[in-house]
């Protein structure tokens, strides 16, 4: 047998292979091509296809998108006081969410990671999951009887002659701080868990109190590891609309282009613009705190 | 040789500037939704057999198993409905074109004309269209530029609730609910509807209380009218509880003592007295209207465009207006049926005539929802649109 | 850490209260499960099973199960495939646009569901005039799922050499030999408890889904999200809730015993949970 035909003789595989060898791009592209397609062509494609429709406008009568090119909504967007205050009132409200729940995960993320037993850290891990495993909407249902006139707040607080919050911006604080917080809770963990022992006991063998040790070596620490959680409680709370329509009347950007888009989906758009570019910045600030670094 | 990406983001974002490009040379060569020509060519000449399903979007208690059972039975079509609870909601649940009909209100059908998303309907197949009340055929919310474009389902009126045990005395008029003084009584529990069409509602009150506004049709409104208007629900804002779209949402609310008062439709009132929740509105012999009058509907069935089940539709459209089920369905809701020969099958002998089906003068005081255009009836193109009114809403909520 | 009894107290106490309010509404949502009335007042004035036999009976519960569990088993299966071929480029190589990619997974995930479930119901209504069905449903959750699946795999591949890899096509292995008898036994339990994250995600995921589905399906959160208000119905939603977590202690301790296998050379204590937590976090 010639060399030749040994060599057109060979599998598929082995053909491939050596196809790949020595072509390394080559080799990332044949891995990128798939995902690469469905992220950037399917998704970002959205993504630009909702910036153009941004532009477009809508026919008064019969709700028809018209494709002409105007600036109309994000005049609209601007000029209207409304939407400053919607825009507002939610951001405020995501970065109320997150530190609350910055200040509840942290302590439990450190009992888990440094204190408990391994038994004890193997327990708290299933009971922070399980709730991500019942559903969203019973938990916020569950709130909305809770914080209605004849729920249970109510009437645990009525002896006391207090009063529940009732429904309202601090129902969706208080009901989205909740939902959120096992979200909260894993990031810091991890980043917690990733701190070296043996640092901390330097720490003290330095003659650092453990509160110092907490707020020189700790901290800063697991910092990066608070501002990968916060993500996603920012970003949960920018685009929510269900907690916020069941447990208030208030209107938030969710709200809004959730409404809007029946009626007048190149509005929504430019709406859903707005948390698209918060979260963009809020993204690159995190990579720069440190957010995006680990292992 | 291998550059380190050190902007992701900013790649991304020339990936995303290049994709716009595309897209743009893509939406703009893509042709267009099919902009098919209405007009009567479009209606079903022939009733054929039945499909075997039926697809309808309604409001809640327009479709309940009491007449849809004997109806799928009949007809063999099973009957498939999705509960909207606006008109928003409606037309554009309609334009996925997934649905075979619509009860539709005023404020809806126009604009699902305008965009072709129903076709007109060959009144002659819907042999129980002769015995409708007169007042309800070829009105401006159901038959454009002379074309039947739908089969009346019945009216009513917007209704003004109250909790009888906190809210005393009982009212007579909107103003518990717009008066300013008198709505803070009611701080954070009053239940609004959340449409645009609440303007129309603020617009009755002021026709009645303000007179000098010169207000004749509460949705054909000029700017300074609306402007009133708008200013009216923006001073009520505080003191609403919740805004409802959802029935069985506001049930909830008024059922746990959350809202006290607001304007709510029949199936909501009747749904509360069955659960023993002490709610009052105004009686019968007022015509459950308060003094001002009331926004109301009256709605009609609607076949889609594209309608995959269009002789079933037809076959839904002459059952509902057939006077046992149309009597069956008014009595339930707790609205006029549109069947003139459904009052003599009323369990309720006097239902007809609570509820003035027969008694065109009444419905002169309640302003059916329309769809607010720039054309008013007085020849001039000043008054506030559908789009207005819309964006009205956002800013009035807060 | 060495803590005085007051601060570690202090510290049981808090992560106590932390628990308390984590677990108490749910509880509340069990107790109303068994309530005998329909309204709800609290507390309720008696107790019944009845709820849940009427949510086995009920067809239109069970149908929405199976449709949310489909769409989770096909939607977790692309993000398998997708996850694991980003994951292994960025971590295997070094390449111009390797952060972008990084960044371009975490987007679905980081961008509110609403601008994801907006833009892609825009694109399949508008641009590419597909109807919506579970299809598109399962497209919408394949998207923000691929992100679940590559942190796990970036995580895991970043932590074991890829020397192992090399020897392999040393020795005379082709990729994909390499890939089956190599790379993937020790991805295995990432991928196991990326899936069991990525299902967990995409079966109780209603923002996203309620754009991008068609009229006549439902998933299970949409029937719950449809029932909410319904009196008659909102018990045996109660019911069916209870019943979803009770059920999902399991994969929930799968996932965690397959965390827990990954010892090996994992430095520090606590390899458990380290895979949960790092599904979560960001890479």
């Amino acid at each position: 047998m010639t060399a030749e035909a040994v060599v057109s003789k060979r599998p598929a595989g082995r053909r491939l292979a050596g196809l790949f060898y020595g072509r390394p791009r080559l080799q990332v592209g044949a891995l990128l091509v798939a995902p690469g397609a469905w992220l950037v062509v399917l998704y970002l494609g959205s993504l630009a296809l909702l910036l153009i429709t941004a532009f477009w406008t809508v026919d008064p009568l019969s709700g028809e998108v018209v494709k002409g090119l105007s600036a109309e909504n994000f005049e609209a967007l601007v000029n209207e006081p409304v939407y400053r205050d919607i825009v507002w009132r939610t951001v405020r409200t995501a970065i109320l969410v997150t530190l609350t729940d910055a200040v509840i995960a942290f302590p439990i993320a450190f009992y888990m990671a440094k204190v408990a037993s391994s038994r004890g850290k193997a327990i708290l891990l299933v009971a922070v999951l399980m709730p991500l495993w019942s559903s969203y909407l019973v938990k916020v249902l569950s709130w909305r009887t809770m914080l209605s006139q004849d729920g249970v707040i109510n009437w645990v607080l009525e002896p006391f002659g207090l009063h529940g919050p009732g429904y309202g911006l601090t129902a969706v604080w208080l009901v989205m701080s909740y939902l959120w917080l096992p979200y909260m809770i894993l990031p810091i963990y991890a980043g917690l868990e990733r701190i070296p022992d043996s640092l901390i006991s330097a720490s003290e063998d330095l003659g650092a109190s453990p509160f110092t040790t907490f707020r020189r070596v700790i901290l800063p620490l697991a910092f990066p590891a608070v501002v990968a959680g916060s993500i996603f409680t920012f970003s949960l709370t920018l685009g929510d609309f269900i907690t916020v329509r069941l447990v208030s009347n208030s209107q938030f950007i969710g709200t809004v282009i959730a409404s809007s888009i029946t009626n007048d989906l190149p509005f929504a758009a430019a709406l859903a613009l707005v948390p698209i570019v918060v979260m963009i910045a809020y993204l690159a600030v995190a990579r720069k705190l440190g957010a995006f670094e680990h292992v | 040789m291998r550059r380190k990406d050190a902007h992701p983001a900013r790649t991304a974002w020339l990936i995303v500037a290049g994709l716009v490009v595309f897209m743009l040379v893509l939406a703009g060569c893509g042709s267009s939704s099919d902009s098919s020509t209405g007009g009567s060519d479009n209606e079903l000449q022939k009733l054929g057999k039945g499909e075997g399903e039926l697809n309808l979007i309604s409001w809640a208690g327009y479709v309940e198993e009491e007449w849809t059972k004997p109806f799928e039975q009949e007809s063999g079509c099973t009957v498939n409905d999705k509960v909207a609870g606006t008109s928003d909601e409606m037309v554009d649940l309609m334009k996925t074109g997934q649905y075979d009909g619509v009860s539709a209100s005023g404020n809806a059908t126009a604009r699902l004309v305008a965009a072709n998303e129903v076709d007109p309907v060959n009144v002659s197949l819907v042999p129980n269209y002769k015995t409708i009340f007169s007042d309800l055929k070829d009105q401006p919310y159901n038959t454009f530029d002379g074309v039947h474009y739908g089969i009346p389902h019945g009216r009513g009126a917007n209704l003004l609730m109250w909790n009888s045990n906190s809210v005393k005395p009982a009212p007579t008029s909107w103003d518990v609910m717009f008066d300013p003084t008198m709505a803070a009584k009611y701080k954070g529990q009053i239940s609004q509807y959340d449409d645009s069409m609440s303007i129309a509602e603020a617009a009755v009150y002021l026709k009645f209380h303000q007179p000098d506004l010169e207000i004749e049709n509460p949705y054909e409104l000029n700017e300074e009218q609306f402007d009133a208007a708008v200013n009216l629900l923006k001073e009520q804002q505080p003191n609403v509880g919740e805004y409802w779209s959802d029935a069985a949402k506001q049930i909830q609310a008024f059922g746990s003592g959350d809202n006290e008062v607001g304007t709510t439709w029949q199936y909501q009132y009747f749904a509360l007295q069955e659960e023993g929740v002490p709610v009052a509105a105004s009686p019968a012999s007022q015509g459950f209207l308060p003094k001002e009058g009331a926004t109301g509907w009256s709605d009609t069935w609607m076949i889609s465009s594209k309608a995959k089940h269009p002789n079933c539709m037809y076959m839904w459209m002459n059952y509902i207006v057939s006077p046992k089920a149309n009597a069956e369905v008014a009595e339930y809701f707790g609205e006029a049926p549109a069947q003139s020969l459904a009052c003599d099958k009323t369990a309720n002998k006097n239902f007809c005539t609570e509820y003035h089906a027969d008694n065109p003068a009444f419905w002169k005081r309640v302003y059916y929802w329309e769809t607010p255009l720039a054309e008013c009836g007085n020849g001039e193109d000043d008054c506030m649109d559908y789009n207005d009114w819309v964006k009205a809403w956002t800013s009035i909520k807060g | 850490m060495r803590l005085s009894r007051k601060a570690q107290a202090l510290l049981r106490l808090v992560v106590g209260l932390g628990m308390a309010f984590i677990y108490i509404p749910l509880i509340v949502i069990g107790i109303y499960a068994f309530n005998s009335s329909k309204i709800l007042k609290w507390p309720p004035p008696g107790l019944t099973l009845d709820w849940f036999s009427k949510a086995f009976e009920s067809e239109s519960a069970r149908e929405s199960l199976l449709t949310s569990i489909e769409a989770g088993v096909v939607a977790t299966a692309i993000a398998l495939l997708l996850g694991t071929l980003a994951a292994i480029a960025v971590a295997r190589h070094r390449f111009f646009g390797r952060e972008t990619v990084s960044f371009l997974v975490i987007l679905p995930i980081a961008l509110p569901g609403i601008v994801t479930g907006v833009a892609l119901s825009n694109t399949f209504t508008q641009v590419l005039g597909i109807p919506l069905s579970l299809l598109t449903v399962i497209v919408g959750h394949a998207t923000f799922c691929i992100v679940v699946i590559y942190n796990n795999v970036v995580a895991r591949l970043r932590r074991t050499s890829g020397s192992f890899e090399e020897a392999s096509a040393d020795l005379g292995a082709t990729t994909w030999q390499t890939f089956r008898l190599v790379t993937f036994p020790s991805m295995k339990t990432a991928l196991a408890a990326g899936a069991l994250l990525a299902f967990a995600l995409s079966f109780d995921e209603i923002i996203v889904t309620t754009f991008t589905i068609g009229a006549g399906e439902e998933t299970l959160p949409i029937w719950i999200f449809r029932n909410l208000f319904r009196p008659k119905e909102l018990p045996i939603v109660d019911a069916v809730a209870v019943i979803v977590i009770v059920i999902s202690i399991i994969p929930v301790y799968l996932a965690h015993r397959l965390s827990r296998e990954e010892g090996g050379g994992v430095a520090g204590k606590g390899g458990g949970g380290r895979v949960e937590a790092e599904a979560t976090a960001i890479p």
